[in-house]
Formats: structure tokens, C-alpha cells, sequence
């Protein structure tokens, strides 16, 4: 196993960093049987509580536990500060490029990205060329997959635009750690993330369509199996919104209404947790029982605000992902403070070449994939992954794109054994509406197997809380 | 409200009441059948049971004879029969988890660690049986509970009301039909120390022996019994209270095509309200019975047109 370049808590001297320094000393001196009766506590009132999530393959209705370990993963402020401004960056750019693209296609016409590799990307909706939608504003969240190589040196692994969740892993572990060990928040100053929903709410009314005053905000779900259905009754209950399923909804004379108990009732604005493919039946997949029939006329015509907006996955997309940096250039004029892992797009043949022959130092990832299925971890394979994955790149190298294995840093973590460095990485959700914002920290996943590193939680990956010092 | 919520939170406190109910059932049931008396008559109770609440047939399908054991696996604990109260708390625990985000947190963990606990359990023996009556009758007043002490009281809360008591009106009918026909085979005679028993017994499934002391101070008849049941406005589980109740949630709730089923259910409020026990039973209690179990259904089914599968399109 490759050695652990980073490790969050302890230094390479095996000094304790200075940000941790109060929780080390909590740790050294809180007796083991308490904090093991802490951890068994957590997970029984986690099981209470329902926070549980859906595996896909599994029987239908089956819910999970995603582990949570009780050692933070925290972040110093100056380096949150400058981690902050990255991504804030980084998310205007990525409004503005799917803005364009929808528009003018200035960047295309620039030359900057090349316009088939947008154009032709199955996740590019025509449905949305030349509509305005409120502010200008597509991806309204966003959860950007972060990882840490080294000291200060941060990379942006994925820019989640489409659905990204996790955020009420972020709340309930935050609200667990304060339940369980009070005193460790007494003991310094760690920044809030509780107002998350405020702000979410906030920013989605700031988004409705011009002219309403007081707009109704709803939270769309495909339903209690999905995978992710506790965040959105999480979130719907937090903000106060009604959590609606497509059956719920229809459009009548391009206005969105909801079935209630005492008639129709306007809808303004959609926090939709259902893929573009689902959502109208007459535009999109026509087999699909979770959408409205007709919302895409409804949107068109700026009667309702979808949220995040149609056609954002033209943003986020493996393929597109190297030209991020491009895109920060290009709109914003500036050079970007975030780093993007340098990726080799198998559709170009000199990188193709290259991947094939270092494929057992590389990762491999499906360029439409998501949730750590279909990848390939060069360096952990075997030799018959790697002769299978060579095949699949040859068949299909259009579908590929490489990276180098990227030395993800550690942090501390309650194993069986004890307590031993596992990688970890970070979704800070940023939110964009009148404003760009985020809350100070994010979901921190930790892989939860020795030496792997993937973090998803279909994948057997938990969770940690994530603090941001106050200085 | 969505309606869709609204039929999810009528569902969660109908199985949450009809779980506890069937709870009551079977333990009157269990307490009778451990009176000394003839196998048949112990089957016959357990066999007008099941055809009370409609699950004669399907019990056939499964089992060849009506022992109290095979009847109480079947209506307790079976996973695969839908009306058990293992089903009831399943389904409420469902209904419930499909709008979590409208319950307070107390209730929808009160609901989810009942579920969580049932689950575990396994099986239950004869012996433990009591018990377990006892564990979901506890439970069902928790649930209750919590939503009086925590939910804000709007539309939803009315709904869940509404629920409640359409539901307990139903279940007490049903447990005094299926009891007053095997105690009364012979007319308004009573007075051996069985029937005694098996007075007490249907009493207690109602939980209702002290409320009978307190009211009448006498000994127990079969027309006071009834009336209890039926017509005393100061009793929680009597048709009377349940449809007063019925009557007010839904009037909470009135909308613009709900005008008839109000009137319908201030109707059959109003007959028990002014109805006199003499005249019931001269009509014949099992009559008076059936005919309330069929204006609560028609009532039930005019609910869910009028708030709860919602037709404008």
C-alpha cells in the first residue's frame, strides 16, 4: 500500500497539527469506555432517527446505516478562507459557461472548448437553447468533491451540478457531535452550519419567477425508495416546504399547481431531486411515473423556476471537467485558486496512448458515471481488472478519462483495531442565487476500508463532521 | 395541505388505532378463552372473530382448523397476512416515513422505533401473549401521545384525528357485534358467573370495566353494556364520542365539495346523540350495528373522494 502522504491530525514528525490540538487533548484524556459508549450511542439514535439511505441492487425499501466516525475532520480558517474563495470562483464560472452555452456559445465560438465536445454531449439539452431563466442562475447547488494531496494543496475532484446530496449528512452529523460531546464545542470556537436550510430557502425564493411577491417553494422527490428520500424529507421539513412527488403536480395553462386538501395551489419554484430524464414525460423519457407532464412548457414560457435549472450536466461532466480552469479564464478574467486534478480525456489520442500504458498508476472513471460504479483504481487492481478495463478503453475510449492516483490525504478514524488514518475527501455545497454562498465546512466521506479510496457511500464510505475553526 | 399527505397521515393513524384495536380484540378473545368451557364454544369465539373483521376466508386458505393458537399467529405477528397488527404498524410506520417531513420528529421516531422493536421481536409465545397486547396498546397511547403533545394543530393534525376516530368507531362496533352475538344467543338473560366473566372481559377490551363501576354502580347488564358502548357521549371509545369527533375534524377541514359528507356524518352523529338504547335494541343491536359499520364505510369512502385523492386537474 502506497504510504499516507497527508494525515489531517498528525504531522509528519508525529506532533500533533495545531488545529487539532484541542480535540487530541480531549481525546488522550476522555476515558475509552466513555467515548466507545458515545459511538454506540450514535448509531443507535441515528437508527432512530431514520437517517438511512437506499442500496441500489438491494431489495426495494431495504435502508442502511452510512457509518458515521466521531473524530472531525477540521479545517483551520485561513485555509477554509482561501478554500471558500476557490469554489465561489469556481461556481460563477460554471453558471456563466451554462449560461453561454444556452445563449450565445461565446466560449465555443472563442475556440476555447471545442464545441463538439459540448454539442454532442447526450447531457446538452437543445430544449433549453435561448431560454432565460431567472438571475441567470442554472446550477442554484452545488456540491464540489474536494480532496487534499498535501499542505495547502487542494483539488477539485467533481463539480456536482445536477442533483448533489449529502448536505443532510452534514446537518445531522454536526447536530450529532453536539448531542454526544458538547464539551469539545465549549472548548473552542467551531463555525455553525445549522442555518444551511435558511439559507437554501432563501436562495431558492430569490430565484422565482418575476412578479411573484411571495412565491411557494416545493422540494420534488421521486418518492420513499429513493436512495436519498431522508435528505429531501430532511430538507422539506427544515425549510418549512411542502415535499411534493410528480403525481402531486400538474400544469394547467403553463402554471404549475399542487393537489391539495382544499383545491389547486401555484407553485413557484422547484427544488427538483429528480434527474432532467424524469421530469416531463411529453419532453423527456415518456415511461417516466415521477414527472409532470408539460413542466418543460410551464419552465419555457418562465411560469415556474426549476431548481437546479434543465441542462446543467453539460457543466458537470467528466469531459468537460478539464476545461473548468478554461471556463474561470474565460468569464471571470481571473486565474483560478482552485486546482483541477490533471485529467487525460481518452477521446484524444495522445492521451489515450499514454493511459494505456500507465493504466496500473491511473484511475479510470466512466465519463457519464457517478457514485464510485464502473471506475478503475489502477494502482489497487489486478491484473485481470486491468486487462478487462484496457479492453473496455479500446472499444470505447469516448467513454473514458484517466487521472493520476491521486495521494488523498488521511484522517484519524475509529476501526475495528482502533484508531488508524483512512482517506477522506470533502462536498462543501455552495449555493447560488442573488448571491454566491456557502456554509463553512461540508460533508466530510471517509473511505472506510484500509487503503481504499473511494468514499461513496453505496460503497461502503461513512461520514465525519466537518469543522471549520472560527479564528 | 397536499393530499397526498393528507391520505398518508388519515392512513398512519387508522393502522396505528386499528393495530391497537385488534390488539383489544384478541386479547378479549385470549382472556374468554381461558374461561372453563367446551373446545367448540372457545373456536366458535375465535372463528366469529375472524369473520368480524372479515378474515375468515383468508384464514381458511392457510390454516384447516380454528385453534386460539393458529388465530392469534395469524392476526398477531403474520407478516404475510395484510390485517395483522404486525401489518397495521408496518403500514402506519410507512405512511408515516412517506410524510416524515410533516410530523415532529418525536412522532415520527416514536412510530419508527415501535416499528424497529416489532421487527426484532420475532415470535411470541402463547404465554407472552398478554404482554405483547399490553406492549402495542402502549405504543398506540405513545403515538397518540406525542401527536397531542407535539404537533402544531392544523389541517394535518385534523386529518390524523379524523383517522383516529373513524376508525374506533368502526373497531368498537365490531367488537361489540362479534361479542354481544355469542354472549346474548338466548335473549337479554344473563347472570351466571361465566357470563359475568365474559362481561368483564368485553369491558376491559375497551378498557371500560371502571368506567362501567363509576357510571352505573350496579351490576353488569347486557343493555347497559350496550349503552355504554353505544350512546354514553362521556366514553373515548363509544360510537358516540368517536363520531362527535369524526363530525367536529371534519368540519375543521370542510372544503368546497365536502358539504354532503359533513351533513352525512352530523347525521349519524346526531342519532347517536339523541338515540335511546330501548329503541335499538328493538330495532335489534346486531341490525343497529351493521348499519353503523355501513355508514362509517360509506362515510370513510366519501373522505377520501372529498380530501384525499384530489380530482382537479
Amino acid at each position: 500500500m502506497r504510504p499516507i502522504p497527508y494525515d489531517e491530525m498528525y504531522a509528519a514528525d508525529g506532533s500533533v497539527r495545531p488545529h487539532y490540538r484541542v480535540f487530541a487533548s480531549w481525546l488522550a484524556e476522555t476515558p475509552a469506555e466513555h467515548v466507545a459508549r458515545k459511538r454506540a450511542e450514535a448509531d443507535t439514535l441515528f437508527h432512530r432517527v431514520g437517517i438511512t439511505f437506499a442500496v441500489h441492487g438491494e431489495e426495494a425499501g431495504t435502508e442502511r446505516l452510512i457509518p458515521f466516525d466521531i473524530v472531525p475532520r477540521i479545517i483551520p480558517a485561513a485555509e477554509w478562507s482561501r478554500l471558500a474563495a476557490g469554489l465561489k470562483q469556481r461556481v460563477r464560472a460554471l453558471n456563466a459557461f451554462i449560461n453561454d452555452i444556452y445563449h450565445d456559445q461565446e466560449i465555443l465560438r472563442a475556440g476555447r472548448i471545442p464545441g463538439e465536445q459540448v454539442l454532442c454531449n447526450p447531457q446538452y439539452r437543445p430544449e433549453m437553447q435561448g431560454i432565460d431563466v431567472p438571475g441567470s442562475i442554472y446550477a442554484h447547488i452545488a456540491g464540489v468533491d474536494v480532496v487534499r494531496a498535501g499542505e495547502g494543496e487542494f483539488y477539485v475532484l467533481e463539480d456536482n451540478l445536477r442533483v448533489p446530496s449529502g448536505v443532510s449528512y452534514m446537518l445531522e452529523d454536526r447536530r450529532m457531535m453536539m448531542r454526544l460531546f458538547p464539551e469539545l464545542f465549549a472548548r473552542q470556537s467551531i463555525a455553525p452550519v445549522e442555518h444551511y436550510p435558511d439559507l437554501l430557502l432563501e436562495n431558492l425564493r430569490s430565484v422565482a419567477p418575476p412578479g411573484v411577491n411571495d412565491p411557494t417553494v416545493v422540494l420534488l422527490t421521486p418518492g420513499a425508495y429513493n436512495s436519498a428520500y431522508f435528505e429531501h424529507a430532511f430538507l422539506a421539513q427544515q425549510m418549512g416546504i411542502e415535499l411534493v412527488e410528480g403525481q402531486d403536480l400538474f400544469v394547467d395553462g403553463q402554471f404549475v399547481y399542487m393537489r391539495t386538501t382544499r383545491g389547486p395551489q401555484r407553485v413557484d419554484v422547484i427544488y427538483r431531486r429528480i434527474d432532467d430524464d424524469f421530469l416531463d414525460p411529453l419532453v423527456f423519457r415518456p415511461d417516466s411515473m415521477l414527472g409532470i407532464p408539460g413542466l418543460l412548457t410551464s419552465y419555457r414560457a418562465g411560469r415556474v423556476t426549476i431548481a437546479n435549472a434543465i441542462g446543467t450536466g453539460v457543466a458537470d461532466d467528466k469531459s468537460i471537467y478539464p476545461y473548468v480552469p478554461e471556463m474561470i479564464r474565460f468569464y471571470l478574467g481571473e486565474e483560478p485558486l482552485l486546482a483541477n486534478v490533471p485529467t487525460y480525456v481518452l477521446r484524444r489520442k495522445e492521451d489515450f496512448e499514454y493511459a494505456l500504458s500507465h493504466l496500473h498508476e491511473l484511475v479510470v472513471k466512466e465519463v457519464h458515471g457517478a457514485g464510485g460504479y464502473g471506475m478503475l483504481i489502477g494502482p489497487n487492481a489486478t491484473q485481470a481488472e486491468l486487462a478487462a478495463f484496457r479492453e473496455r478503453i479500446r472499444r470505447f475510449p469516448e467513454r473514458y478519462i484517466a487521472q493520476p492516483t491521486l495521494a488523498l490525504s488521511a484522517c484519524p478514524t475509529f476501526v475495528e483495531s482502533g484508531i488508524a488514518p483512512r482517506h477522506i475527501d470533502l462536498r462543501p455545497f455552495v449555493l447560488s442565487g442573488r448571491d454566491v454562498t456557502l456554509v463553512p465546512g461540508g460533508l466530510t466521506r471517509v473511505a472506510l476500508r484500509e487503503g481504499s479510496l473511494v468514499v461513496n457511500s453505496s460503497q461502503g464510505g461513512g461520514t465525519k463532521d466537518t469543522w471549520v475553526l472560527e479564528q | 395541505m397536499l393530499s397526498r399527505t393528507a391520505d398518508h397521515l388519515y392512513w398512519m393513524a387508522r393502522y396505528i388505532e386499528r393495530a391497537e384495536n385488534l390488539a383489544r380484540m384478541l386479547e378479549v378473545n385470549y382472556r374468554m378463552s381461558l374461561l372453563p368451557q367446551a373446545p367448540e364454544i372457545i373456536e366458535q369465539g375465535w372463528a366469529a372473530t375472524l369473520a368480524i373483521i372479515g378474515l375468515l376466508d383468508a384464514f381458511k386458505e392457510r390454516y384447516s382448523v380454528v385453534t386460539p393458537a393458529n388465530a392469534l399467529a395469524f392476526l398477531a405477528l403474520d407478516r404475510d397476512n395484510p390485517a395483522s397488527i404486525y401489518s397495521c404498524m408496518r403500514a402506519a410506520r410507512e405512511n408515516a416515513r412517506a410524510v416524515r417531513g410533516t410530523l415532529t420528529s418525536e412522532i415520527w421516531e416514536t412510530l419508527n422505533s415501535t416499528w424497529l422493536e416489532l421487527r426484532a421481536a420475532g415470535a411470541v409465545s402463547e404465554a407472552e401473549m398478554g404482554n405483547f397486547f399490553e406492549w402495542v396498546k402502549h405504543r398506540a397511547h405513545l403515538a397518540r401521545g406525542v401527536i397531542q403533545g407535539t404537533m402544531l394543530q392544523d389541517e394535518a393534525w385534523h386529518f390524523i384525528w379524523l383517522g383516529t376516530y373513524l376508525e374506533r368507531g368502526d373497531s368498537t362496533a365490531r367488537i361489540l357485534d362479534v361479542k354481544y352475538h355469542l354472549l346474548l344467543p338466548s335473549g337479554e338473560k344473563a347472570g351466571s358467573a361465566t357470563d359475568y366473566y365474559q362481561w368483564s372481559a368485553l369491558l376491559h377490551s375497551v378498557s371500560a370495566f371502571e368506567i362501567y363501576r363509576r357510571v352505573y354502580r350496579d351490576l353488569i347488564t347486557p343493555r347497559r353494556v350496550a349503552e355504554l358502548f353505544v350512546l354514553r357521549d362521556d366514553m373515548p371509545r363509544s360510537l358516540r364520542r368517536c363520531m362527535s369527533e369524526v363530525y367536529l375534524h371534519l368540519r375543521a377541514v370542510s372544503n368546497a365539495q365536502s358539504a354532503e359528507t359533513e351533513r352525512r356524518a352530523g347525521e349519524l352523529q346526531a342519532a347517536l346523540h339523541f338515540g335511546r338504547i330501548e329503541n335499538i335494541f328493538a330495532m335489534g343491536l346486531h341490525e343497529f350495528l351493521v348499519q353503523f359499520l355501513g355508514r362509517t364505510r360509506d362515510l370513510g369512502e366519501r373522505i377520501s373522494r372529498d380530501f384525499l385523492v384530489s380530482a382537479a386537474d
